[in-house]
């Protein structure tokens, strides 16, 4: 690269930085004070966007650009206290299934209202054109979001270090319970926080319509690079968040620049995997305090006998069910237990574990790859590729955990994320080996088992043993070793449990069913792309897990069953059917929890 | 009680409806609208053509996810649970392929009108699988005279880092290489899809100072391609071929950014003055008050093709259905166009021409149709990757 270009290069990074930046400021502030995972925050900057194209056609782009970020405002304070202020006291992650229904929700929103074609914004007026600089033409509204970064870094120090609401935020960032009990009107403060944080979601995503389009993709593109920044800058941490969108704008536009185009896929969570192994709590990231009054005071009951019951009828009647069904139901319920296993699995390390995971997909592609890749290439029998293949599943799952158990909270959750994308990203991108995006195909059972019942049959008793294993281990020694380290570190040190071992065991034990669930899946699709371990593929085992209830034992089963069941009736029968699952999610969310106090 | 007699009177109505065609349709309606909106509408202006003519063709839709997982699992609810005679759409190629494959198990046709990946009829083509949209190939192939006759030595690659670009790329490279030897390809970009960072990607096009540049974008990532380029001037002295921009799906979007003079493939509705689209555009702008998209274009000839296939087999039977297609010759709002025998291909055209700015619209010219007959490889090579 000319030096001319490399200082190009350098402006095109820091623009993408400063929007980036606006965004993660955003999330930071909700997360450091409320500790809710906003997955919503995405869908926030696409409404910013559509909200701003919308307005610009009528009163003008300069404008548009503030009462859009208004707008947007106003509708996080109503989400607060409409719904989230409800659940702020349920076990923790239930929130953040609330934000994912919402992101269901307002993507059908946005396509009713403004229909479905992407909709490119005005230039700026007054910005419209480019300015030399190095002998090239650099667009003058990018200088202006150049500045802009920094200008709003700045509001936002000078208001928290500054100001009296700044220490409150400050003091609730810390410990949300102390500040509470000195006084401090948690409420306010959390409503607060969230609408300034969504008013900079929708400034962010107002600020980019001169760059690109509004369309109805941008929301879940833009929380993963959110999420990133957030997380590699130190949770909480504004200045971290600045430093990070400098880091992750830079090496992006260098990426590009010196021809390595095809990273742009990954390098971002390479970024936050190589930041994470060195800095624990991200670069600028402070250990958390624990949050108190979760789910940890919920002990894991055993199976009581009535459940027992229950399940037993309910194994004898799918046992049964191929004599007295059509074909169809089989096809289902193939899918649903193939995935009560991914659940139950995601379950072991989320609930007995404590371990969060957003990127339990991993082991459940590296799974399906290993079974399809044997089956394929090396002409293995379906039985012996499903085996090699949930132990391949396993091997990922120790290596990766053996990074992840070193960290905890969103920290860690964020690291199986980070493998998660990687592993994807081999996928996606290995074409002679795995066929890139289009995957594998050909990936069928031999003769005696393709038959639709036989499938059935085989998945019945492979994910049912699988289930009924898991279900064990959470009583077994190991399972009461794995819960103690979760409720106590340091205690569970004390008697002798050596904590990261026993959490590194349960990742290998979760990979592993994970892995099986995988293989079976594939070999039941006849196909596999990279799809099987994508992010909406963890995001949907951490939906079923949070709808069954992370804290019984049975229920991520029910999750999946349900969730599942929901999504091929709906997508059958409501023409918006995201929107309604959003809609059955959040009623779940809002009784349940209002049930179970 | 009541079920048995249901049961029994469904039983007695199969023959009075059974020449009735039921099309099992599954698409990913709510991850691409902008596409199968018009698609949709497409479909269903010819079903109600077919019938209100006589015809007996019923049509079942199902949003597939956008997920291969999802898709196979709703082509098994089509087939166990609604019976139907064929399966057909999809969109994105990796889903194709997964339906094309449980099409070939289950030994049930698959009509897949929109995925563009050249695997579903060559390398994974199989007998039950059917394409009507111009390939990947078949539409680089269409460009590729325009672009040798830029007689520019040196190009610049740009397109979305997933199957449909990389084939659309690795194509184009050959192809041109072929008809222009000599040409050099100094720069490649491939950002990942929906993601480009345009102004960087724009810069490092520029930074190798390219006489010309192919591009496979679309949707958002080809818009903020424009804009990006249009501010910077990457296009002033730099002329562009751009796969499928020419789509009003695509184009429709661009508005006074439309930059002038590239070459692309697409679908000037405005301007195709033949009678058997004349009569298309009539029929479709007064069922619903709207323009033609490509899609419509899409989702109507397939109905078409279904419902000509099952009446020259005179059946139902998915084996007959199969014979009947092989080699069909039907006619649609594009002109004639044949199902190849040989790999199953349709060989449905596109119009290839020059973007240009009208009252800030974006409009072909200069356009003219390229059959897909004629941008094939030889029957050899296609008999090779079908492994026949």
């Amino acid at each position: 690269m000319s030096s001319s270009a490399v200082l190009l290069q350098f402006l095109n990074g820091l623009a993408g930085a400063s929007s980036l930046f606006l965004v993660a400021a955003g999330l930071s502030l909700i997360f450091g004070v409320t500790r809710i995972v906003n997955f919503a925050h995405g869908s926030l900057y696409m409404l910013g966007m559509y909200a701003a194209v919308w307005l610009s056609a009528r009163i003008g782009f300069w404008a548009a650009v503030p009462l859009a970020a208004l707008a947007v405002a106003a509708l996080g304070a109503c989400v607060e206290v409409l719904l989230l202020r409800r659940i702020y006291r349920a076990p923790e992650l239930l929130q953040l299934l609330a934000t994912f229904a919402l992101v269901l929700i307002v993507r059908d929103l946005a396509l009713w209202l403004w229909g479905p074609e992407d909709l490119l914004g005005p230039r700026a007026p007054g910005l419209a054109g480019a300015v030399e600089i190095a002998g090239r033409g650099f667009p003058e509204y990018d200088l202006l979001l150049i500045a802009l970064g920094p200008a709003v870094f700045a509001a936002l120090h000078l208001a928290l270090t500054k100001t009296r609401w700044g220490v409150l935020v400050r003091a609730a960032t810390q410990d949300r319970e102390m500040a509470g009990a000195l006084g401090v009107n948690q409420r306010w403060l959390f409503t607060g926080a969230f609408t300034l944080g969504s008013a900079l979601a929708g400034l962010g995503g107002a600020l980019a319509i001169p760059r690109e389009p509004a369309s109805l993709n941008v929301d879940l593109a833009l929380i993963s690079d959110a999420f990133v920044v957030v997380v590699v800058g130190g949770l909480g941490s504004i200045p971290g968040a600045f430093v990070a969108a400098l880091l992750i704008g830079l090496v992006k536009a260098f990426c590009i620049g010196l021809g390595y185009s095809k990273l742009t896929l990954v390098v971002e969570f390479i970024v936050m995997a190589a930041v994470l192994v060195l800095r624990p709590w991200g670069l600028l990231g402070r250990a958390q305090a624990d949050v108190r009054g979760t789910w940890t005071d919920v002990p894991l009951r055993r199976i009581s006998q009535r459940s027992a019951v229950t399940i037993a009828v309910l194994a004898a009647a799918l046992l049964a069910l191929p004599w007295i069904s059509g074909p169809y139901p089989l096809v289902l319920l193939t899918e649903i237990l193939v995935f009560a296993l991914f659940a139950a699995s995601l379950h072991l390390l989320m609930g007995p574990g404590g371990m969060a995971s957003f990127g339990h997909a991993a082991y459940f592609g590296i799974g399906a790859y290993a079974a399809a890749l044997l089956f394929l290439l090396l002409h293995w029998p379906m039985p012996v590729s499903v085996v090699a293949a949930t132990l391949a599943a396993a091997l990922g799952a120790a290596v990766f955990g053996w990074f992840c158990v070193r960290l905890s909270g969103v920290y860690l959750a964020m690291l199986t994320l980070a493998f998660a994308q990687i592993a994807w990203s081999i996928a996606f991108q290995w074409d002679a080996l795995t066929g890139g995006s289009n995957g594998l195909v050909g990936v069928w059972p031999p003769e005696w088992l393709s038959s639709r019942t036989a499938y059935y049959y085989l998945t019945l008793i492979a994910c049912g043993g699988a289930i009924a294993f898991l279900w064990r281990i959470a009583h077994s020694r190991f399972g009461h070793a794995l819960r103690a380290s979760r409720d106590s570190r340091l205690r569970a040190q004390a008697i002798g449990i050596d904590v990261a071992r026993t959490q590194w065991a349960a990742f290998l034990i979760a990979g592993l069913a994970s892995g099986l669930a995988g293989a079976l899946f594939a070999f039941s699709k006849g196909s596999i792309s990279p799809e099987t371990l994508s992010v909406q593929r963890s995001v949907d085992g951490l939906v079923m897990v949070l709808l069954g209830g992370v804290h019984t034992l049975t229920g991520p089963v029910w999750g999946a069953a349900g969730f599942t069941w929901l999504q091929d009736s709906m997508a059958r029968s409501v023409d918006y059917w995201r929107a309604a699952i959003g809609g059955a999610i959040l009623l779940l969310v809002l009784t349940r929890w209002q049930l179970s106090r | 009680m009541k079920r048995t007699i249901l049961f029994f009177l469904a039983f007695i109505s199969v023959p009075a409806f059974a020449q009735t065609l039921k099309i099992g349709e599954l698409n990913s309606y709510k991850v691409f609208p902008a596409f199968l909106e018009p698609y949709r509408k497409g479909m269903e202006l010819a079903v109600e053509e077919i019938n209100a003519a006589g015809g007996k063709v019923e049509l079942v839709i199902r949003d597939d996810g956008g997920t291969p997982g999802d898709a196979v699992r709703v082509a098994e609810e089509l087939i166990t649970r609604e019976k139907v005679d064929l399966l057909m759409g999809t969109f994105a190629s990796n889903v194709g392929l997964a339906v094309s494959n449980l099409a070939a198990q289950r030994k049930v046709l698959f009509l897949a009108s929109e995925p563009l990946t050249d695997k579903i009829v060559w390398e994974n083509g199989n007998r039950y699988t059917f394409r009507l949209r111009p390939s990947t190939y078949m539409q680089v192939a269409m460009l590729v005279p325009e672009a040798a006759k830029l007689k520019k030595k040196r190009w610049a690659i740009v397109y979305p880092n997933y199957e449909y670009g990389q084939s659309a790329a690795a194509s184009f490279k050959r192809l041109l290489a072929q008809a222009q030897p000599g040409v050099e390809f100094v720069a490649e970009q491939a950002p990942a899809l929906g993601k480009i960072d345009a102004g960087a990607v724009v810069q490092a096009l520029a930074d190798a100072k390219p006489d010309a540049i192919f591009s496979a974008l679309f949707a958002a990532d080809l818009q903020k391609f424009v804009r990006e380029g249009n501010t910077r001037g990457l296009f002033r002295s730099t002329p562009v071929v751009n796969l499928l921009a020419g789509e009003p799906e695509y184009l429709d979007t661009l508005k006074e950014e439309t930059p002038e003079g590239w070459w692309v493939t697409g679908y000037p509705w405005s301007a195709l003055d033949t009678p058997e689209h004349r009569k298309f555009l009539e029929a479709y702008q007064k069922r619903w008050n709207d323009y033609p998209r490509q899609g419509s274009v899409v989702g109507y000839t397939a109905i078409y093709a279904a419902a000509e296939a099952a009446k020259k087999a005179k059946s139902r039977d998915t084996e007959k259905l199969i014979e009947a297609l092989k080699g069909l010759k039907m006619s649609t709002p594009f002109g004639p166009i044949q199902w190849r025998a040989l790999d199953n291909q349709s060989t449905m055209g596109a119009y290839v021409g020059q973007l240009s700015r009208k009252e800030s619209r974006g409009v072909m010219v200069n356009w003219r149709y390229a059959d897909g007959a004629k941008f094939q490889p030889s029957d050899e090579e296609i008999r090779k990757l079908r492994k026949e």
